[in-house]
């Protein structure tokens, strides 16, 4: 390797620009709410003109220094109903996203015709605005006027509309999550299928391997890597589940008119806890500490598991 | 591949027949999963321009014959909803029941807003990723691997803390529409992902490059703005469409930073919110469904053109995304 000068300065002054605006939106959002979250009876005085005088760049004045907070994160029915919706949400779509991801995936690796725009269509899902689609899944499944009702007959069974029981609403979510999920997947799967040497297709074929068993003793092994990956950020992102539970109600809440945090998330619950006005930002500052330790830990749990597995 | 080792013609048939047998399983697969992903795009469009009385009929037909079920397409072409859906509808009998929604607002305000922490996210991102793949300086492994590790907290974290500094900028849902502008801009003009990934494409560029601009006595600025730049200009688009796609998609932040009572103010999706957000619990004549699949329709169509246009870049950019992710 040749030996380049130092040219530290040059460096700093290219990542200065970079380095600011993390350090306001991403390094002091990460202290401020670590300490936020055990700052008891927080209040948020930053809002010009009655600005505190001690404010700083994100200030307030607080009570007591504690624990309070999580613990009114813990005696918030709300929140467990969250955590409840929210580890359905996970459990049900991760697995079959990247179950059906990897199928299609297969699939479309074994054509030839129509290859390319099979994969068009897979990927359109992509690039969608996730509010307009719920809308449409919302409509679809409309009590009185959608598809699914006036299909089957069942008019008047309540999906998303007033009166729709929890399973019902979930069924619908799972949907919009499954459909607007798949693409990505898919086109990761793809894109690691077609790295694949043919050569081991070729050896299984010579020994008259059956289908099923090339899939799980070649394709599945030699794609570990990205299913590894795939699952990591399935896991985060259907934690994280939010704007698509708002879209497919339709009216800025987490459930059908009458109930209206049916479906309610963990971070619904964090962005909740910041309007109300008698719980200040301590309370949802604890919350998304709580958000990002399971996240942490599911990905830790998940690099554990997969350390034996994954065929790198 | 197809070669047999031996050519019995039972052999043959038989492995032709099993070959055609998957291949005809494989399509069906395929077309079932694809209606899955098209259906409610056609829905949609085809909602978006039919009338009220097609829209509350109860019943589904293939032909819009006898007009008695929602059919393939409409019974009668209703290319007045987007104008209802703009000027605001009011029934014959004089209610109005739907008000309009400020469509012009919301685009321009999604493009200037995505154009504007675009083109901030392209300049501290070129600049990072130059330092980061060519400059040599003490601390270059551990910083990025700790701005890797940003990647990893949940953006719920910061949305808090960002909340009250750009409410102590004074940002934070004002009826001057500069400020808004500034506070859905401000805290997106940078971001550790796409310079993970330029970073990336900058590492392939020889060295030998690099050492001969050095000899010519090239500065290292106008090695990156002649050099490297244009090199790794199909990174930097997809980029830049990336990057617009995401603003398009954005919800959370635009709806705690927007106040909604300032309707030129609103991006498209906090605009559908905002102004579908008793559609769909309104029934008979009075249903607005077909509006709210117009509204959907003028935001999707847009995106589903740069899809068409740029369909390489963004589909090699997300791929690559995934495998060095």
């Amino acid at each position: 390797m040749l030996e380049f000068k130092k040219d530290d300065f040059k460096a700093w002054l290219a990542l200065a620009p970079t380095l600011l605006l993390m350090a306001l939106f991403t390094f002091w959002p990460i202290i401020n709410s670590f300490v936020m979250s055990f700052l008891e009876g927080f209040s948020f005085t930053g809002m010009p003109p009655e600005r505190h005088p001690y404010a700083w760049i994100a200030g307030g004045t607080f009570e007591s220094v504690g624990f309070s907070n999580f613990t009114q994160v813990f005696l918030d029915p709300d929140f467990w109903l969250a955590l409840k919706n929210t580890f359905y949400m996970v459990i049900i779509s991760v697995p079959i996203t990247v179950i059906l991801g990897l199928l299609i995936a297969v699939a479309l690796n074994g054509i030839k015709r129509f290859q390319s725009f099979f994969q068009t269509v897979f990927f359109l899902p992509y690039v969608t605005n996730t509010i307009a689609l719920g809308l449409v899944f919302g409509s679809v499944f409309h009590s009185e006027y959608g598809l699914i009702n006036n299909l089957f007959n069942t008019v008047g069974l309540a999906w998303i509309n007033s009166g729709a029981t929890w399973g019902r609403s979930m069924f619908v979510l799972m949907a919009y999550t499954i459909w607007n999920g798949l693409a990505f997947k898919i086109l990761v799967f793809l894109s690691g299928l077609q790295s694949i040497d043919k050569q081991y297709y070729q050896a299984a074929q010579v020994d008259a391997t059956p289908r099923w068993r090339v899939f799980l003793k070649i394709t599945v092994p030699l794609l570990s890597p990205m299913i590894l990956y795939i699952t990591i950020t399935s896991f985060i992102g259907a934690f994280k589940a939010y704007s698509s539970v708002i879209a497919i109600f339709g009216t800025g809440s987490y459930g059908p008119v009458g109930n209206d945090k049916m479906l309610i998330t963990i971070v619904g619950f964090i962005y909740d806890k910041l309007w109300e006005s008698s719980m200040p930002f301590g309370v949802a500052s604890a919350g998304s500490m709580i958000l990002f330790i399971i996240i942490m830990l599911i990905t830790l749990i998940q690099f554990q598991i997969s350390k034996k597995r994954v065929h790198y | 591949m197809q070669r047999e080792l031996y050519l019995d013609p039972h052999e043959v048939k038989r492995y032709k027949i099993k070959k055609a047998t998957s291949q005809t399983l494989i399509y069906t697969f395929l077309i079932l999963m694809g209606l899955f992903i098209i259906i409610p795009f056609y829905w949609m469009l085809i909602s978006s321009v039919k009338q009220t009385e097609e829209i509350i009929s109860h019943n589904i037909t293939l032909l819009p014959i006898g007009k008695n079920g929602k059919a393939l397409w409409p019974w009668d072409w209703a290319w007045e909803n987007y104008g209802y859906l703009i000027n605001g509808y009011t029934n014959p009998d004089g209610v109005q029941i739907f008000r309009p929604m400020p469509f012009g607002w919301m685009f321009l305000n999604t493009i200037i807003v995505g154009a504007l922490s675009t083109t901030g996210t392209v300049v501290t991102v070129v600049l990072a990723a130059f330092a980061f793949a060519r400059l040599n300086f003490k601390g270059k492994e551990i910083l990025f691997t700790i701005l890797l590790a940003t990647m990893m907290i949940p953006g719920e974290v910061f949305v808090i803390t960002n909340y009250m500094t750009i409410a102590n900028f004074g940002w934070i849902r004002q009826a001057n529409h500069m400020k808004t502008i500034l506070a859905l801009v401000f805290p997106f003009i940078t971001s550790v992902f796409y310079i993970f990934f330029l970073r990336q494409t900058f590492r392939q560029i020889p060295n030998e490059l690099y050492l001969a601009a050095k000899v010519d006595g090239t500065s290292d600025f106008k090695y990156l703005i002649k050099v490297m730049i244009p090199m790794a200009q199909s990174t930097i688009i997809t980029i830049i469409i990336l990057s617009m796609i995401g603003t398009w998609d954005a919800y959370v932040w635009p709806s705690f930073v927007t106040d909604p009572q300032y309707k030129n103010q609103l991006l498209v999706s906090n605009g559908l919110i905002v102004g579908l957000a008793g559609a769909v619990e309104t029934r008979g004549p009075n249903s607005i469904l077909n509006l709210q699949m117009a509204a959907s329709t003028l935001v999707t169509v847009p995106l589903l053109i740069t899809f068409f246009v740029f369909k390489k870049y963004i589909m090699r950019g997300v791929s690559r995304s995934g495998i060095k992710g």
